[in-house]
């Protein structure tokens, strides 16, 4: 894994990409530093990280896209499986490459509210959570970007489909508000994401009975809720994009909880996505 | 060293290698001979964990490819049909790399990468980017990863495809150098190439083994094979009669309106003398001969037939089983399809 890792981290280095994304980091904290504790006067460092979370739309796609899909496209993924490393020491090197590379530009952030104390009274706890929960937001989106950018060999394709995923995560508590608050449609929408899912089984195992009885089990526990408690489906979506969406949950550290449930969960997503990548991974060897 | 049994890999309906099976030994070349599309490539992928058979089991040094991989691939160093090189990266970091992924030690590994380099003849490229090199320094930059870890066996898909002639021949004598210390598996559309370097040659089409045999074996009975075919007018056995008296093997013989259409062929080389013989033992005996027709059969040509035919005839341990069910016709095939053979100009030019 250290080879990967190291070999990744070099090739983040001698790229532009890097580089780009920490500047792009920097340039935002900057700015934000300067509009809001050096303009208006605010101690609260953690306004800072806090209104920063959108550039994760572009950056994360920025960062992922090439980590796999070039690795297919000029072929030299035939290099890694035929080396003796397992897939997951693969996926895992270049994933903490790509973490280290993020967390370089917020390292130079950290500083910022150490020379910002010497003028006012900063609290630094929440600053510093907040920095933390800002890391943690980064690095699931990572692994989420990770795990599309093994799905094609096309950089470009791996970039798109990755700021959408993005975006929808953005704006996925926000849409879901939209939806009517009564059980009965909220049960409908449900049933309906529950066929999408089954769907993607389908397209994932090509097999039908794995998507038949995936798609009966959701149904049937749709169903069997909904009887039993129709008053629990009431403005469930809008809860559960709440709950789902990893922007949204960020929330709960700049306004000054240090919430670990949040990081809980931002660790369950990096440890399925990097489950789902090294898969992708390994489904290329039997297709 | 390696054991492949009853390898099969379908893609849909389509089987790309079917119930495959060898035997490689420590300390020899062997070589993967087959038309574009047999299934060398898939069979070498699948021997070095790269793709995974739909049924059937590679044991490398009796280690299972699927249960025990690491410990698998730790024997084998593989170069696969595109060198699988960083762009932009140097050789040097390149083979560092590799040579820690593969978990050798460092002092060994800076050994083990001059040596590599040394051997290939990259040192002079070391320091360049990858995208810049040529494709025979790309193909040697591969070589090199291969040998890294010092596996006990090499195997390269196709290593000698889109170079010079002139580089062809640096390969071929690097793959022959290689042979000294490893167990060699090589690929190749060519024939010459295979026939140049092996010492064992395995004969791929559509998915099956049509022949596995020493090169020598192999060349020595069939490159001095002389074949005739003959319209004689008299009965079946009279005429196979006479040319068994002349000391020829009767390949095929066929009656029809009282003629009767021979083949037969011999290892001697005196085609024309053979010729003159059999004319005036026909004649002498009565019998005129209505046509006879002469052919060297090469090693082309077996390769042709084998490849061929392939699809009718059950695969063969031996060539010669093989070669026995062809049917006429098959040397003129060769001679239409040039291609096969135009490698052989470079034999030439490397005096061979």
């Amino acid at each position: 894994m250290n080879a990967i890792y190291k070999h990744e981290l070099k090739g983040y280095m001698t790229n532009v990409t890097a580089y780009v994304f920490g500047l792009f980091i920097l340039l935002f904290a900057g700015i934000y530093t300067m509009v809001y504790n050096l303009g208006h006067q605010v101690v609260n460092f953690e306004f800072v990280p806090g209104s920063m979370p959108y550039i994760f739309l572009v950056g994360v796609p920025i960062l992922t896209m090439r980590v796999l899909a070039e690795e297919r496209k000029q072929k030299t993924d035939q290099l890694l499986y035929s080396l003796p490393v397992s897939m997951h020491k693969v996926v895992c090197g270049k994933y903490f490459a790509m973490l280290t590379v993020f967390a370089i530009p917020l390292l130079i952030i950290c500083v910022y509210p150490l020379i910002l104390r010497s003028y006012g009274n900063v609290p630094l706890a929440t600053a510093y959570s907040t920095m933390l929960g800002f890391f943690f937001l980064g690095a699931a989106l990572i692994a989420i970007g990770m795990f599309i950018s093994s799905l094609t060999e096309s950089q470009p394709v791996a970039a798109g489909l990755c700021f959408i995923v993005m975006l929808v995560n953005y704006y996925l508590a926000s849409m879901l508000k939209f939806v009517s608050t009564t059980a009965r449609t909220n049960m409908m929408v449900i049933t309906v994401i529950a066929a999408g899912i089954a769907f993607l089984v389908y397209l994932m195992t090509q097999s039908s009975t794995a998507a038949l009885a995936c798609a009966v089990v959701m149904e049937a526990v749709i169903c069997f809720t909904y009887l039993k408690n129709s008053a629990s489906y009431e403005g469930l979506l809008s809860k559960l994009g709440g709950h789902l969406s990893l922007f949204d949950r960020f929330e709960n550290f700049y306004q000054g909880s240090f919430d670990l449930t949040t990081l809980v969960f931002y660790l369950s997503v990096i440890a399925v996505f990097l489950f789902l990548s090294v898969q992708s991974m390994e489904k290329r060897r039997w297709s | 060293m390696i054991e492949v049994r009853n390898l099969t890999k379908l893609y849909g309906d389509h089987a790309a290698v079917s119930d495959l099976s060898f035997n490689i030994e420590k300390g020899q070349i062997y070589g993967f001979l087959g038309p574009n599309g047999a299934g060398k490539s898939t069979t070498m992928n699948i021997m070095t964990g790269c793709l995974a058979a739909t049924s059937g089991e590679v044991k490398i040094g009796g280690y299972d490819i699927v249960e025990e991989p690491q410990k698998a691939k730790k024997l084998i160093g593989y170069l696969p049909e595109l060198p699988p090189l960083y762009p932009d990266q140097t050789p040097k970091e390149y083979l560092e790399f590799v040579a820690e992924a593969k978990g050798v030690r460092k002092a060994e590994a800076k050994k083990q990468i001059a040596h590599a380099m040394q051997v290939t003849q990259i040192e002079d490229v070391q320091n360049r980017l990858c995208k810049n090199l040529s494709k025979g320094y790309r193909q040697r930059v591969g070589i090199a990863q291969a040998l890294l870890g010092d596996p006990e066996v090499i195997i390269l898909d196709e290593p000698t495809v889109g170079l010079d002639p002139k580089q062809i021949i640096e390969i071929r004598d690097l793959i022959r150098e290689l042979g000294k210390e490893h167990t060699v598996i090589l690929s190749s559309h060519i024939l010459s190439e295979v026939q140049a370097v092996c010492e064992t040659i395995m004969i791929i089409n559509k998915g099956k083994l049509v022949a596995c045999d020493s090169a020598e074996n192999l060349e020595s009975f069939f490159s001095g094979r002389f074949e005739l075919s003959l319209t004689a007018d008299c009965g079946k056995e009279r005429a196979e009669e006479l040319v068994a008296a002349e000391g020829l093997n009767v390949e095929k013989s066929d009656e029809k309106d009282g003629k009767t259409f021979l083949t037969v062929s011999t290892q001697r080389e005196d085609g024309d003398e053979i010729c003159r013989e059999l004319f005036f033992r026909f004649s002498k005996a009565g019998i005129a001969l209505l046509s006879m027709s002469a052919s060297k059969a090469s090693l082309e040509d077996v390769f042709m037939k084998l490849t061929q035919e392939s699809e009718d005839s059950p695969a063969e341990e031996q060539a010669p089983a093989g070669e026995q069910e062809t049917a006429e016709g098959g040397s003129s095939a060769a001679d239409d399809d040039a291609s096969v053979i135009a490698p052989e100009e470079y034999k030439e030019e490397a005096g061979y």
